[in-house]
């Protein structure tokens, strides 16, 4: 089937919609990575032959859809009408679920979700603290479609906008429309999108590119991931409207060679994302939305994946374009723009996932509407993937503006019981670490960047009381190492004296000079490197040692590890008097450390000691120390 | 006849390159289609390449290198991806880590001598709420620990797990 037209395309979404009225019920079982790894496979499969046993395929469907957000209570299915959604689906339970809710429309109580706080379970999913202070603005269509049928986006009005900005709109006007709306680059760096796309509709060129960055580096974070997951169309529409904006001289109706030409350059960890984007690219060619005279409007567009090598540099827009060209990832100086002189050295067009995913709202719902949410200066959504030592992980997506405070405490419930709050990461390795009185900050670009850290790409990992700075300062050090391209001398250099430093802080041989020294070599590193690899590298380190000073001073001066994980500084032992005797740290130590008898204090003989840590996940009653 | 070198079908390796089409640009897709078939790259499989898409040796081992996503080192039977990104790491993947390392006495990106096991860290595999992740094959396994990986390892060495390795529909639980 192709749409032929604007008229056509939307005859064809009446009668998809149409065919779908045929459905009583609908279930929708998460497929996101998050619940794969909760093994909502085996949940389908158990759907799948529960409904054929019982012939209810033709009034039943059946979704397998990309993320829900609540990745912690998976696996998740979510039952319409009446937006039931039941968490940590066993494949057991579905005969009971098919019976009594799909066929009798009961409520199964013990299959919903439960408040730890209230214990009492709720049935709806918009009642769910996680969910209820949400804007999903972009991830609300997750739930309502099977991301593998192109035909369930179109009937959801997708490909509308794109239609609106082929016959209604002229490139001028298409960005004029971005630029009202104040769509900032939801990549980390916050640069106006409109003002992005004007500069490459000037660039004189007779060939120009757009690239869509699904090389979502930052470690802690997946939300480009579940947008190409669970809504590959939405973020292909938004491709299409921004070639169509920076090619004036792509006039509708000629036939010539196509003006413009796209990529999706994918994280190759990301196999499920790069199978649906592929799956949909495809889609969108035989229904007319992709390749020549899209929608018979005479403009031509084509989308080709690249599939990225695994380099966290090449989340830099001139790292990314020399990866397309079959090149190592390093980046080049930034006074030759990449609007201008980018892939090819044709003018490019460079937008993260979450960027291009926010274009076909925008254009269809106008400006206005769109900045209705978040803040001045950053309207709209944001999405987060919000994980780390929180209860409620998963992927959230809220206004611009919210406090970290709402996000962690309300949506996230807080840390896990016994534990208290420490820190709260935000921006991946380039971003920094906040304390408990930063947490009233609104993340929005400009806030998050005046208090030393950045928004990033929208990663926020809670710390507590269990984690140690100077460990989690040594991470991101080793991490950027690792991934530093080795052009720039600082960089490359500067990282690994870092990482010797807090090693030996780690390890007990810190010296006193050593925190003046990190911050000296950080604007070494922040003054001589090319790209923002180089220049943020030492924000992790920078932000710990402001807001966590005490704990290098305790591993520095009194050698030890107030958080109990730099190995060398710590020493389990038991602590006698928390101690009730139930063995179990005795059951699942490895090496025999841990002994003692039924009911009395039990004892961890230090030679013995491998420092693995099962006892002190295991242990109930806080009686495993690790810090004396 | 088939032209092996080393053990590799370099035919199978024209057919991988002319899929792509022999254009330096397509180096880094045609390293992953070699890694995809082979678990590795292989050194005849690079220097056909080389030649094929007529770009300096030096070039492509320069992408073989630079890139994390490849390994010169062929991988064993059974492969365990650990995920090192943030959120793993503060949920303990380093005991993960060590685990293997201790079970398997070999460092991270190395293979076993009897080339059953191998395993390597990743930064981030998009599974963060689940943390610490390990990927085997297809299959994602949330919430790891010492006890849970060494499971597994177990269940490998005695066939009672089964490697799961075709995407979506025919993986197994």
């Amino acid at each position: 089937m192709k749409a032929t037209s604007r008229d056509h395309l939307a005859e064809i979404a009446r009668e998809i919609a149409e065919s779908y009225g045929r459905f009583k019920t609908t279930i929708s079982v998460c497929g996101g990575t998050g619940c794969q790894a909760s093994g909502c496979r085996s949940v389908r499969h158990a759907l799948e032959a529960e409904l054929k046993k019982r012939n209810l395929t033709d009034i039943v469907r059946l979704l397998v859809t990309g993320c829900h957000g609540f990745c912690q209570q998976g696996p998740l299915i979510l039952i319409r009408p009446g937006d039931i959604l039941y968490c940590k689906v066993q494949p057991d339970w579905v005969p009971r679920i098919v019976e009594e809710t799909v066929i009798h429309g009961r409520t199964i109580d013990n299959f919903l979700y439960r408040d730890p706080v209230s214990m009492i379970r709720i049935e709806k999913e918009q009642d769910i603290p996680f969910y209820a202070v949400q804007s999903k603005l972009i991830l609300g269509d997750n739930t309502c479609l099977d991301p593998t049928d192109i035909r369930d986006y179109i009937a959801l009005g997708g490909y509308q906008a794109l239609a609106k900005a082929l016959f209604d709109l002229d490139p001028e006007e298409i960005i004029e429309i971005i630029q009202a709306s104040r769509l900032r680059g939801r990549g980390g760096g916050g640069f106006p999108t409109g003002r992005k796309w004007a500069s490459a509709l000037k660039a004189p060129g007779d060939h120009k590119w757009v690239i869509c960055n699904a090389d979502e580096g930052d470690p802690g974070a997946f939300m480009d991931e579940s947008i190409l997951e669970g809504n590959p169309h939405l973020v292909l529409e938004g491709m299409i409207i921004g070639a169509r904006a920076i090619c004036a001289d792509a006039p509708v109706g000629s036939t010539e060679l196509a003006k413009v030409g796209g990529f999706v350059y994918v994280r190759n960890e990301y196999p499920l994302a790069l199978e649906r984007i592929s799956e949909a690219i495809n889609q969108a060619r035989e229904w007319g939305f992709l390749g020549k005279n899209i929608l018979g409007s005479g403009f031509d567009f084509d989308i080709r994946i690249n599939r990225g090598g695994g380099a966290f540099v090449c989340g830099e827009s001139t790292a990314l374009i020399a990866s397309l060209e079959g090149k190592p990832g390093e980046p080049r100086a930034k006074y030759i723009h990449t609007v201008e002189h980018g892939y090819h050295s044709e003018p490019t067009v460079l937008n993260n996932v979450e960027t291009w995913a926010n274009v076909p709202g925008i254009i269809r719902h106008g400006p206005a509407k769109y900045r209705e949410l978040g803040t001045e200066g950053s309207p709209g959504t944001k999405i987060f993937s919000l994980v780390g030592k929180v209860q409620n992980t998963g992927l959230v997506e809220i206004p611009m503006g919210t406090s970290l405070r709402r996000l962690v405490e309300d949506i996230g419930g807080g840390v896990p019981e016994k534990k208290t709050f420490k820190a709260v990461q935000t921006g991946g390795p380039s971003g920094g670490c906040l304390p408990e009185s930063l947490l009233d900050l609104p993340v929005d670009f400009d806030a998050l960047t005046e208090a030393g850290s950045m928004m990033g790409s929208g990663g926020i990992i809670v710390m507590d009381s269990d984690t140690c700075m100077v460990d989690v300062a040594r991470y991101f050090v080793r991490f950027l190492e690792s991934e530093s391209c080795g052009k720039c001398t600082p960089c490359r250099e500067g990282l690994r004296e870092m990482d010797r430093i807090l090693t030996r802080i780690t390890e007990g041989r810190g010296e006193s000079g050593d925190p003046a020294y990190l911050v000296e070599l950080a604007r070494w590193m922040e003054g001589g490197s090319l790209c923002a690899l180089g220049t943020t590298a030492a924000n992790p380190v920078l932000s710990t040692l402001k807001h966590f000073s005490d704990e290098y001073t305790t591993h520095i001066t009194d050698r030890k590890c107030p958080a109990g994980v730099c190995r060398e500084l710590t020493e389990y032992y038991v602590v006698e008097e928390n101690c009730t005797g139930c063995t179990l740290c005795a059951k699942v130590c490895p090496t025999g450390a841990a002994s003692g008898e039924s009911k009395k204090a039990h004892s961890i003989d230090t030679l013995l000691c491998i420092k693995c840590n099962e006892c002190y996940k295991a242990c109930k009653f806080d009686a495993i120390g690790r810090c004396r | 006849m088939v032209e092996t070198v080393a053990g590799i079908d370099i035919s199978r390796v024209d057919e991988i390159i002319d899929r792509s089409g022999a254009d330096p640009e397509a180096l880094i897709g045609i390293l992953q289609d070699i890694q995809n078939e082979w678990h590795y790259l292989p050194l005849p499989a690079l220097k056909r390449v080389a030649e094929r898409i007529n770009v300096p040796r030096n070039r492509v081992w320069a992408v073989a290198t630079f890139y994390e996503a490849f390994t010169l080192e062929p991988r064993g039977r059974v492969h365990f991806m650990v995920c090192t990104g943030t959120a793993c790491h503060v949920r303990g993947a380093e005991d993960v880590l060590r685990a293997l390392e201790d079970e398997l006495m070999i460092e991270v990106g190395h293979t076993t001598p009897d080339g059953e096991f191998s395993f390597e860290t990743a930064h981030c595999l998009g599974a963060c709420a689940m943390g610490p992740v390990v990927v085997v094959g297809d299959e994602y396994h949330g919430h790891m620990s010492r006890a849970k990986i060494l499971d597994l390892l177990t269940g490998f060495r005695d066939g009672s797990t089964e490697l799961a390795e075709v995407r979506g529909e025919a993986a197994v639980e």
